[in-house]
């Protein structure tokens, strides 16, 4: 079962360490992470989506509250939320796909963000669904390369 | 002069009111160890023999007054061998403040002399580090680190400071108070759940407490006493637990767990409420977890939420430092109708002893030395063991009766922390008697600070059990690993049969066992100790008296060598991964 916590922690050197080596040491997974400043630059947000049973994210939740760098937990399995993730993706093209291929991208209103003659890069912002709806749409043109940036997740009030 | 980061070291240690410092220099600390020496007698400095010898130390000293323990050492290796002592004081919640000299700034990340990424590697074994950058943060970083040690669940912190930082002028002052909006414990237990565990223990039958090392960190012996009084509820402790409650008084059901009392762990079995205080349900106390305590409701108290159902549910949880929470619970409690309870528990307890005598009909019984180290003590002296059969042995025979008096590696179970650990013990109370008993195999792991002990005076004890073994390996080989006894004996050398002569059950002919090495005498003399072998058990007890009497008279550390049973085992036994219920007298 996938969960997404939230975290704000302090923004001082050795925080991202620190959280990355309590998922590995305790043998938690993390299948993302993201992280940056928030208005208070001595803070950060943090976004983890990992997985495992509740007791093993009710353990994760504990684990994070102690740690001396962390200000807040939220775990969201609780709690509505909006979820977002950036995809670049580079898609092979031909004279002849471009224009499906951009009809696509217009579809899920990602945008072009660089072309050349055998490629083209699309920029695209959602959910997670969204996200790899999309990409399952552009796998038959061929995906030269795909970076996602994980997900950021906020309460709804 | 201008107040330098070095400078600020100094004044933390002052400001914190530390009296002893134990270290070793190098050349990232130079400038720290400068300010030491011009601050003159302000600190006692115990230079160790090795730096892990010094972590082992500051230990001891924490656990023995409960204040943060402090090491001081170099960049690089310096910082590499305090790892197993942070660790292991991290695996026991056991306060403590190393500092921890780095390379220049400018050179840190260009594998430098001496350089390594200490903040890195001691992360996952530190309550927090710091690696401080700027020797403005120096000030607030130091004040941090005692407080955070110290407070909540105590554990290790680390300090790493670049060596120009410490030569750099600081602007900013101490700070008179802290505050940190990321790391607030909770101290106040929530009063409804306290009343919560109040109904359950009067609506109890069959109530025992299990009582562990949070008991002692907590100065909660008064506490537990009065809850006791009140209630008469038996209780049970863990190894870190010793001395909580008196082990003498009738309520006292000594040790559960892997190698406890028969009687502690019927009654775990057996119980229907479980009052688990300041105790972490580790897995050499509950064997195998779904099978434990299964006929109880559970209640929980600990300073750490991330303890509470960690490992067993706890039905009802309270969350605060022990002291407030018993104080709390035993205003509310009623005394639950427990007479039928106490009664098969007192026959437990009658039915199933510890066993009276060990040994193998050769060699001194363990147990017995145990024994006669307890009718030294009469209660007042301060034990140190290392780890192993002997680590058992001295939990299950000798009698402790306060808090701060049993000190053991439990959580990382640290081969070489018990001579140390006893020194570090005896620097911080000097008028106590302070035994180290320890295994042969982990004496020789910190053998090194026989010399700082007498050179420093400290007329710590050490009792060798040498029976030449890896004992509690060896225990385990001939348990679960058809006698396969794989590097388990310290003294087999290359002209050792292949299979061995010396063995119980062989049936070789004469013994072919050499003379066991180290000659520990010699090297204990070598070291400038005042040491004495034992071969015969009526031997031990005069040997032992004298050598407390010469120690204390001569200033200098006394060690014994006794020379124990070859392959006694350690019972009674919980097999791994099996239940409480499966313990072992024997190995029939």
């Amino acid at each position: 079962m996938k969960h997404t916590i939230s975290l704000i922690v302090r923004n001082q050197f050795g925080v991202l360490a620190r959280i990355a080596g309590l998922f590995s040491g305790r043998g938690y997974n993390i299948n993302s992470l993201c992280v940056a400043e928030t208005q208070d630059p001595d803070c950060s947000a943090m976004t983890i989506v990992t997985s495992g049973d509740d007791k093993i994210i009710e353990q994760i939740s504990k684990q994070l509250n102690k740690l001396i760098d962390v200000l807040k937990v939220v775990d969201f399995r609780e709690k509505e939320y909006v979820e977002r993730e950036l995809a670049l993706l580079k898609v092979n093209t031909t004279a002849q796909t471009r224009a499906e291929i951009m009809q696509i991208a217009n579809i899920f209103r990602a945008k072009v963000v660089d072309i050349n003659p055998k490629s083209l890069t699309i920029e695209a912002t959602g959910s997670e669904t969204k996200i790899l709806a999309m990409i399952e749409m552009l796998k038959s043109f061929g995906i030269k390369e795909l970076a996602r940036s994980g997900r950021v997740a906020m309460a709804r009030n | 002069m201008a107040r330098t980061g070095a400078d600020v070291v100094i004044e933390a240690l002052q400001r914190e009111g530390v009296d002893l410092i134990f270290g070793y220099p190098g050349g990232a600390i130079l400038d720290v160890f400068d300010r030491l020496y011009l601050a003159g007698d302000a600190f006692r400095f115990v230079l160790t023999r090795h730096e892990q010898g010094a972590t082992h130390m500051a230990d001891g000293y924490a656990r023995v007054t409960g204040r943060p323990g402090v090491v001081v050492v170099t960049s690089g290796p310096g910082a590499t061998n305090t790892v197993t002592g942070i660790a292991t004081a991290y695996m026991d919640s056991v306060p403590m403040v190393v500092i921890t000299g780095q390379v220049p700034s400018s050179m840190i990340g260009n594998d430098a002399f001496q350089e390594a990424d200490v903040t890195g590697i001691t992360r996952p074994i530190t309550k927090h580090n710091y690696l401080v950058k700027d020797v403005d943060d120096l000030p607030g970083v130091l004040k941090e680190a005692f407080y955070v040690a110290a407070s909540g669940r105590p554990g290790p912190v680390l300090v790493d400071i670049p060596k120009d930082i410490q030569k750099k002028a600081c602007t900013t002052p101490y700070p008179a108070s802290i505050s940190m909006p990321t790391y607030r414990p909770t101290y106040e237990g929530n009063l409804n759940q306290i009343r919560k565990a109040a109904d359950a223990i009067k609506a109890s039958a069959r109530p025992l407490i299990y009582a562990g090392g949070g008991v002692i960190i907590s100065n909660a012996a008064d506490e537990l006493r009065a809850f006791i009084r009140k209630t008469h509820i038996p209780i049970t402790t863990t190894l870190m637990g010793l001395g909580a409650y008196p082990d003498n008084e009738p309520e006292s059901l000594k040790v559960l767990g892997m190698h406890g009392t028969k009687y502690a762990n019927y009654a775990i079995q057996n119980c229907d409420l479980l009052i688990a205080v300041g105790a972490r349900f580790d897995d050499r106390v509950t064997g195998k977890t779904s099978e434990f305590a299964p006929k109880a409701t559970v209640i929980h108290i600990d300073i750490d939420p991330s303890s509470i159902s960690k490992n067993v549910l706890a039905h009802v949880p309270v969350v605060g430092d022990v002291k407030d929470v018993l104080k709390k619970l035993t205003d509310l409690v009623q005394p639950p109708d427990i007479s039928a309870w106490t009664a098969q528990v007192a026959e437990w307890k009658r039915k199933y002893p510890l066993a009276e005598n060990g040994g193998d009909g050769k060699g001194i019984p363990a147990q017995q030395v145990m024994r006669a180290i307890d009718r030294i003590s009469a209660g007042e002296a301060i034990v140190a063991t290392d780890v192993g059969q002997h680590q058992m042995w001295a939990m299950q025979y000798i009698t402790c009766t306060r808090p701060r008096s049993f000190i053991s590696s439990g959580g990382l179970g640290t081969m070489g922390f018990g001579l140390p650990a006893a020194i570090g013990a005896q620097l911080a109370l000097p008028d106590r008697t302070v035994f180290c008993v320890s295994g042969d195999g982990g004496f020789q792991m910190n053998a090194q600070e026989l010399t700082t002990a007498a050179i420093n005076n400290v007329p710590v004890v050490a009792v060798i059990f040498n029976n030449a073994y890896l004992g509690m390996v060896r225990q385990w080989q001939e348990l679960f690993y058809d006698g396969h006894y794989s590097m388990a004996c310290l003294n087999r050398d290359i002209n050792c049969p292949a299979t061995c002569t010396n063995r119980k059950g062989s049936t070789g002919s004469k013994s072919t066992c050499p003379p066991y090495r180290p000659d520990f005498v010699k090297l204990a003399e070598a070291h400038g100790c005042f040491a004495q072998r034992v071969t015969k058990t009526d031997e031990v007890e005069p040997a032992l008296r004298n050598a407390v009497k010469v120690a204390h008279e001569k200033k200098q550390p006394a060690v014994i060598e006794c020379i124990t049973a070859r392959e006694d085992n350690v019972f009674p036994m919980v097999p791994a991964g099996k239940s409480l219920d499966e313990m072992v007298d024997s190995l029939v």
